[in-house]
């Protein structure tokens, strides 16, 4: 990195944090995606709202959560419902504007596996399954991933599809009639990549310092790349000020 | 009539061998000392339901309870994976069943509303119903399209805490309410745990607090500390510290069998437990007060 004032983990925060927009409502998960909307809401979203998926709406933690169904994001939130309410009145009913995911594998097709590598009933991984984000791939108007760039996480097609990008193309998610419009774009410590026009994942933008090759080098099939491909803006004072002093003082997740 | 009765005495009455057993409370509420209780009791065969199976069933599959696993998230929230049961998994030792955390409480709440199943939009991800046949689709008479639907879950046994109950089950809960509800009105026997048990005029004083109505429930348990390393909110907070602590005890079998006898085997109780885990926990999960603003039912 050709900037040692800030880490992998926060350049992916910062950069998750500028793809929020102002009134979002926002699945938020724990740890990376809850900083990254923090981030937002205190620079240019300040209207952002975050739900979390143990029932709590308009969280406004006043310490950083470790899990996410901690006693902070329930003092101070505008309203607790159950989950069975807050996966059907807010995410079924299509009320959610962004959500979050994450997984083992993503692949080319922006497709997760949240579940096992190799065989379901026979497993070499047991990885911990879908919890929400079935559900929120599906119906979130919008979702973001934000994973580090390694060969083994970047393959050509999932060992196992927990939560469905494009399937084989974006023309198989359309046909579903899933409400949602998919993940729209993939956050790593290289690059941004987002799903083009049949779904399948290209490189839209660089991080600063990082060519090209190591992308693909850390892609588990040709990638593709943008014919506008940009440059991220490296992590600004304030942004990097806002995560180390008031939201990870103790560096549990940006380091 | 009063249902009170100790925990020791709930889980002799109404857990048997090779029942399903829910343990209700989505990070928040999770009544470890029953689970704890069973562990000292020797239950065998259950099958234990949870969205997040977190470390109570953890430690209960440790323990040997457990011939199957029925859940929706399999981790240690926030820290990583849930050795214990992953490694039995793995080692094709624990029969399992696997959901999403929607259509896992979707069939808890077909099992609380007493329907035969109950509809659920699609997702498009293909591969959980594929291996899991409770997983079906029909067709919505109304629109000609496909929905998912998936049957109800009636537990034998469904285990909640609460922050206060009166003597007869009449059960309050604030915080995060995860599937407290529809566990115990979808379960056949139901055990309540409470931090307090208070008059039934506390919870007449704000019946739209109350959660579960004590017709439903068959034994009422006075446990303080009852959830933890998870929490009750405004009594104590969540332990944090242990739940990263397992993740290195439960990284070897001699390590979490040291653990059970120490922390569950030599003890009588959730009492001592409680006292075992000594004044520094203690101070450091106390919980500063933050109250609500008080509202005005009227008198009539």
């Amino acid at each position: 990195m050709s900037n040692p004032t800030y880490s992998k983990t926060e350049l992916m925060i910062v950069n998750a944090a500028r793809l929020l927009q102002d009134g979002d409502l926002v699945f938020v998960g724990v740890g990376a995606p809850n900083l990254a909307c923090n981030l937002a809401r205190r620079t240019h979203a300040p209207n952002l709202m975050m739900v979390y998926e143990a029932g709590v709406i308009g969280a406004q933690p006043a310490r950083l959560p470790l899990s996410i169904g901690d006693p902070t994001l329930v003092s101070g939130a505008t309203a607790v419902c159950s989950m069975y309410e807050v996966f059907s009145l807010y995410l079924q009913r299509g009320n959610v504007d962004v959500g979050f995911l994450g997984g083992a594998q993503i692949d080319r097709f922006c497709n997760i596996n949240a579940t096992v590598i190799g065989d379901y009933q026979h497993p070499k991984v047991r990885l911990p399954g879908s919890g929400g984000s079935m559900e929120i791939a599906a119906w979130a108007n919008r979702c973001y991933i934000m994973t580090p760039h390694h060969k083994r996480r970047f393959p050509e097609k999932v060992d196992f599809c927990t939560s469905a990008g494009f399937l084989s193309g974006r023309a198989e998610r359309e046909k579903s009639g899933v409400r949602g419009k998919g993940p729209q774009a993939v956050v790593t410590n290289l690059a941004i990549m987002k799903p083009d026009i049949n779904g399948e994942l290209e490189v839209t933008a660089l991080h600063p310092g990082v060519e090209l090759n190591e992308v693909q080098e850390n892609t588990g099939w040709q990638i593709k790349v943008s014919s506008q491909l940009e440059r991220t803006l490296p992590p600004t004072e304030e942004e990097l000020h806002i995560l180390h002093v008031e939201l990870d003082p103790t560096g549990i997740y940006v380091n | 009539m009063s249902k009170l009765c100790s925990l020791k005495e709930a889980v002799a009455e109404y857990v048997s061998d090779g029942d399903l057993v829910y343990a209700a409370g989505f990070t928040h509420l999770i009544p470890f000392a029953v689970g704890h209780e069973i562990i000292r009791q020797g239950r065998r065969d259950l099958t234990l339901a949870r969205a997040t199976p977190d470390l109570i069933y953890d430690q209960m599959v440790a323990a040997g309870c457990a011939r199957k696993i029925i859940f929706s998230y399999l981790g240690n929230p926030g820290v990583g994976s849930l050795r214990i049961v992953r490694s039995a998994i793995e080692a094709g030792e624990l029969e399992w069943e696997e959901y999403s955390h929607y259509s896992m409480i979707t069939r808890l709440s077909a099992g609380a509303s007493g329907l035969p199943f109950m509809p659920m939009n699609l997702t498009a991800a293909p591969d959980l119903e594929k291996v899991n046949p409770n997983f079906r689709r029909v067709t919505d008479p109304f629109t000609g399209k496909e929905v998912m639907v998936v049957p109800p879950i009636n537990p034998d046994v469904a285990v909640v805490h609460v922050q206060r109950a009166d003597k007869f089950g009449n059960a309050q809960i604030w915080g995060i309410l995860g599937e407290q509800k529809e566990a115990a009105f979808a379960a056949k026997k139901v055990i309540l745990t409470a931090e307090e048990i208070v008059e039934e005029t506390v919870i007449r004083s704000d019946p739209n607090r109350t959660l579960i109505p004590g017709f439903i429930v068959d034994a009422v348990c006075h446990v303080p500390y009852c959830a933890h390393p998870s929490y009750t909110q405004g009594y104590y907070d969540r332990d944090n510290t242990f739940y990263l602590q397992w993740d290195e005890i439960s990284k070897t079998t001699e390590g979490v069998l040291q653990w059970l006898q120490e922390y569950v085997y030599d003890l009588q109780d959730h009492a001592q437990y409680w006292q075992k885990l000594g004044e520094e926990t203690h101070q450091r999960l106390k919980v500063k007060e933050k109250l609500s603003s008080p509202i005005n039912y009227g008198e009539f």
